[in-house]
């Protein structure tokens, strides 16, 4: 069915059942009511302006029965959830511990082996993962739908979120919770791999080398990393403006900073401001970006540079 | 009576109108709570105008996927003001200012209890919104942290304009003006009523106003302090919810919720009322279950106050106050269930007159019964895991707000716009107005329970093309059209009756409640002589003295 998303973790059947009872059990209220509703409306309309109507000021016992048969409804419903809501709770003890960051407008994700991912999580099928979250600035809230779950970071607290992979894939992950001007690009991946790939990954390159991506030219591997370790988030590159400035036209032209001193932009200044972004901010913007040393190689800056540069 | 009608028309015995000798001055000096109330039914529809407006432009922004037909600092900025303009200075002032206009002439009394303290709320409410507004005309623009203003994304260092200041500042006085608003109606209910009038024969939109106005009196205090602890952080660095130094996050969230959700309450209870009124009289018939509908007011009134919480699911909260907010959650569907049956039981054996009051009083039941069943729906942590801060919600509380609160509010305009000024509304227009608003409402807000299923998180500026998504949108955004042009419509049948409507005469519907007793608009002072009240429609008892409502009651 193309109205839910696809069930791909251990919790999405049992959350997709309650939600089918409660979509049902609504159903029928609705259509009683309504049909009752316009079975009224037609037989009782009014025809001529002297008719007279009964004087009926209520049913005690029909009062009753519409109070209880509901009420019981509702207890059912409740422990069904409650019931469904323990398991959501209830992590497994082996389940293999990522501890997630979301800041302002990206994820991070590391690994119990000093792995660091950015916006793309990488778990294992049928293996549960037991996340630890937490937010350096404001409130961001974790969302996989096709997982079924969904988690607040809270600045200040770690929360946390479990699941089982039970689909080998790559699904969607929102921030689900507002949190500025970036926020409708604050998104990721899941990949769900098999647990052969999965131990191909976790053995073998590091993380910060790029999987696979040696081959493509460096133009080409600058777009990629553009998009997917969360830049696009806060710089355009068509020169609108975002959060940061736009990547568009900048190379080898001069810009004003913040305490008023121009700056000829080349690689040497991207690379700065990719490894320490605070040291020159460009007028006009907050000092607000994170750093990406130890998360992108230099071969990945250096592909970054080369894809600025031809963006014209 | 000269050609030109002014708002308040002109009366054999005159009211202080636009054209007396004082002008606007009698208006802006004015402790009458007729005039009052006029004004706040005149300032809200300004200020619907200018929620719709941003509406449409936040639908126009999504209709389809990776749309830049605004920045998204202008899109964050709009949906913050519309949903605050929409709630604080749409809704709740409109019932506010219905019941400043009606109480009194409901339950036979001269005016409020407190006609000053009457006018200190409209003018705390008034320039609260002007506050508000100001915030576009400053150089860092309007607040854009969204209505419940979740720290600390509100304060520094995230965010720097002072858009936020504004917004505290401007709900802080209009505020502070509901409280006095909820006091007066609770003295006025309590000591004004005329003799006859027991608290067992008053008019259910008294009741529901009664139940609304404590709920101001105990909630709003909530929010007044937060917004002042909002602003000490702000403007005197104070700390009470920046985590980086010492505060709390969830604190902001606790004390929001605590005001917020009985505030849905303060939204919907009065709409209750003025539906508890319209179903009886245009179907001939009394109130079915006047008791039940009026003490499941009150258990209304209680379980809202133990309830926030529920907004909080996804905060990460322990498991047994999960457990319990869900649970008490839940339980609010049973006395608003009983409502819902009472008033289609009040249709059964009636002579249903379908006149425009009627229509939008009708399709109010089905709307709001689909806010309230999906309302159920999320009471359940597991679905409300999935659903929260998607469209499903956008959806949902549309269908509880706009379904429910507007639509009562629309059958509530046509039904005693003749009283508040003498004319009628056109039927035709009206006619219009109902199935464009039906039709636009629900290709608006229907289709986004499914994309809020589908996984669209709310507040996004744009969405990348998913399945389905941009053509959802459209639909959605089509729909937002129909909607606007309904709201034209209704403005244009507003401004052509008043010049031009059927004059109604004092009680054009043959209703029974007191306000239909005086001419049309009121008389100052409201009445020359109280009808005798000895039942719940001392209207009908007069009308009828062979067959009376309550036995004994005959009148010689």
């Amino acid at each position: 069915m193309t109205w839910i998303p696809e069930v791909a973790s251990n919790l999405a059947s049992k959350v997709d059942g309650l939600l089918i009872l409660i979509t049902l059990l609504s159903l029928v209220f609705f259509i009683l009511i309504t049909v009752v509703l316009v079975y009224f409306a037609i037989k009782y309309r009014r025809k001529r302006e002297d008719e007279e109507t009964p004087y009926i000021t209520g049913n005690e016992p029909l009062e009753i029965i519409w109070t209880v048969i509901p009420s019981i409804l509702l207890i059912i419903l409740f422990v069904y959830g409650y019931v469904v809501f323990k398991d959501m709770r209830t992590p497994p003890e082996d389940a293999l511990e990522v501890t997630v960051e979301g800041k302002q407008w990206l994820w991070t994700f590391d690994y119990y082996n000093g792995k660091k991912t950015i916006n793309e999580l990488y778990v294992q099928h049928n293996r549960p993962v037991r996340l630890v979250m937490e937010a350096p600035d404001v409130l961001h809230s974790f969302f996989v739908p096709a997982f079924r779950v969904k988690q607040d970071l809270v600045p200040g607290r770690y929360t946390q979120l479990w699941f089982t992979p039970t689909k080998i894939g790559t699904f969607d992950i929102f921030c689900a919770e507002y949190c500025g001007t970036g926020h409708s690009a604050m998104l990721g991946k899941v990949i769900v791999l098999s647990p052969e790939a999965y131990e191909i990954w976790e053995k073998g390159v590091k993380a910060d080398e790029g999987a696979g991506v040696a081959s493509l030219p460096p133009a080409e591997l600058g777009e990629k990393i553009y998009k997917e370790k969360g830049c696009n988030a806060c710089h355009s590159v068509d020169g609108s403006v975002l959060v940061g400035p736009s990547f568009k036209g900048i190379f080898g032209h001069a810009a004003v900073m913040q305490d008023g001193s121009s700056v000829n932009v080349d690689e040497n200044y991207i690379k700065q401001s990719i490894i320490e972004p605070q040291a020159h901010v460009v007028k006009g913007f907050q000092p607000v970006m994170p750093s990406f040393k130890g998360i992108l190689s230099d071969e990945e800056v250096t592909a970054l540079v080369a894809y600025i540069k031809t963006l014209k | 009576m000269s050609s030109r009608i002014p708002i308040v028309p002109e009366n054999t015995i005159p009211l202080p109108s636009l054209k007396a000798n004082n002008g606007l001055l009698s208006w802006v000096a004015s402790v009458d709570h007729k005039q009052i109330g006029i004004m706040y039914l005149i300032i809200t529809l300004v200020y619907f105008l200018l929620g719709g407006l941003e509406a449409l432009l936040i639908r126009v922004q999504l209709a389809h996927p990776g749309n830049d037909f605004l920045t998204p600092e202008t899109y964050n900025q709009l949906f913050t003001m519309h949903g605050t303009t929409m709630i604080f200075f749409v809704v709740m002032p409109f019932l506010i200012g219905v019941g400043v206009y009606l109480l009194p002439l409901m339950i036979g009394a001269r005016d409020m209890a407190f006609p000053r303290l009457n006018a200190l709320s409209f003018w705390l409410f008034f320039f609260g919104g002007i506050l508000l507004y100001y915030s576009f005309f400053t150089q860092s623009g309007a607040p854009d942290v969204g209505w419940f203003a979740y720290a600390p994304l509100s304060e520094k260092p995230f965010s720097l304009n002072k858009g936020p200041t504004y917004w505290a500042l401007g709900l802080l006085a209009s505020g502070i003006g509901s409280v006095a608003s909820g006091l007066n109606n609770v003295v006025t209910i309590l000591t004004m009523r005329t003799p006859g009038m027991t608290m067992r024969r008053i008019p259910l939109f008294v009741w529901m106003m009664l139940v609304t106005s404590l709920l101001l009196v105990f909630v709003i205090p909530i929010i007044t302090a937060a917004f002042a602890m909002m602003l000490l952080d702000s403007l005197l660095g104070a700390t009470f919810f920046t985590p980086a130094h010492g505060g709390s996050a969830i604190l902001w969230q606790h004390f929001f919720w605590g005001f917020g959700h009985p505030e849905v309450y303060i939204l919907i209870l009065p709409a209750f009322g003025i539906i508890s009124e319209v179903i009886p009289v245009f179907s001939r018939k009394p109130i079915y279950g006047y008791e039940f509908v009026a003490a499941s007011t009150v258990a209304i009134g209680l379980l809202s106050l133990g309830v926030w919480a529920h907004h909080m699911f996804a905060v990460g909260l322990g498991n047994v106050a999960n457990a319990y907010f869900s649970l008490a959650s839940m339980l609010i569907a049973i006395p608003t269930g009983i409502k819902v049956l009472n008033w289609v039981a009040t249709m059964w054996g009636g002579r249903i007159n379908f006149a425009t009051p009627m229509l939008f009083a009708t399709a109010f039941i089905i709307e709001f019964v689909i806010g309230g069943l999906t309302g159920v729906a999320i009471a359940s942590v597991p679905i409300d895991w999935v659903v929260t801060d998607s469209y499903f919600i956008v959806a949902h509380f549309h269908y509880a707000i706009f379904g429910g609160s507007v639509f009562a509010i629309f059958a509530g305009v046509y039904y005693w716009f003749p009283k508040f000024t003498g004319r009628m509304l056109s039927e035709t227009l009206g006619k219009w107005h109902f199935w464009l608003t039906v039709i636009g409402f629900n290709m608006t807000f229907f289709i986004q329970h499914f994309l809020g299923v589908m996984g669209m998180p709310r507040r996004t500026y744009t969405y990348y093309d998913m399945p389905y998504w941009g053509s959802m949108n459209l639909i959605s955004t089509i729909g937002a059209m129909i909607l606007g042009l309904s709201v034209i419509v209704f403005v244009w049948n507003i401004l052509a009756s008043l010049r031009h409507g059927k004059p109604a005469g004092d009680n054009p519907w043959n209703a029974w409640t007191l306000e239909w007793a005086t001419t049309s608009p009121a008389a100052v002072e409201n009445f020359e002589l109280v009808p005798p009240v000895r039942g719940r429609r001392p209207l009908w008892d007069l009308a009828y003295p062979d067959m009376p409502d309550e036995p004994g009651a005959k009148i010689v």
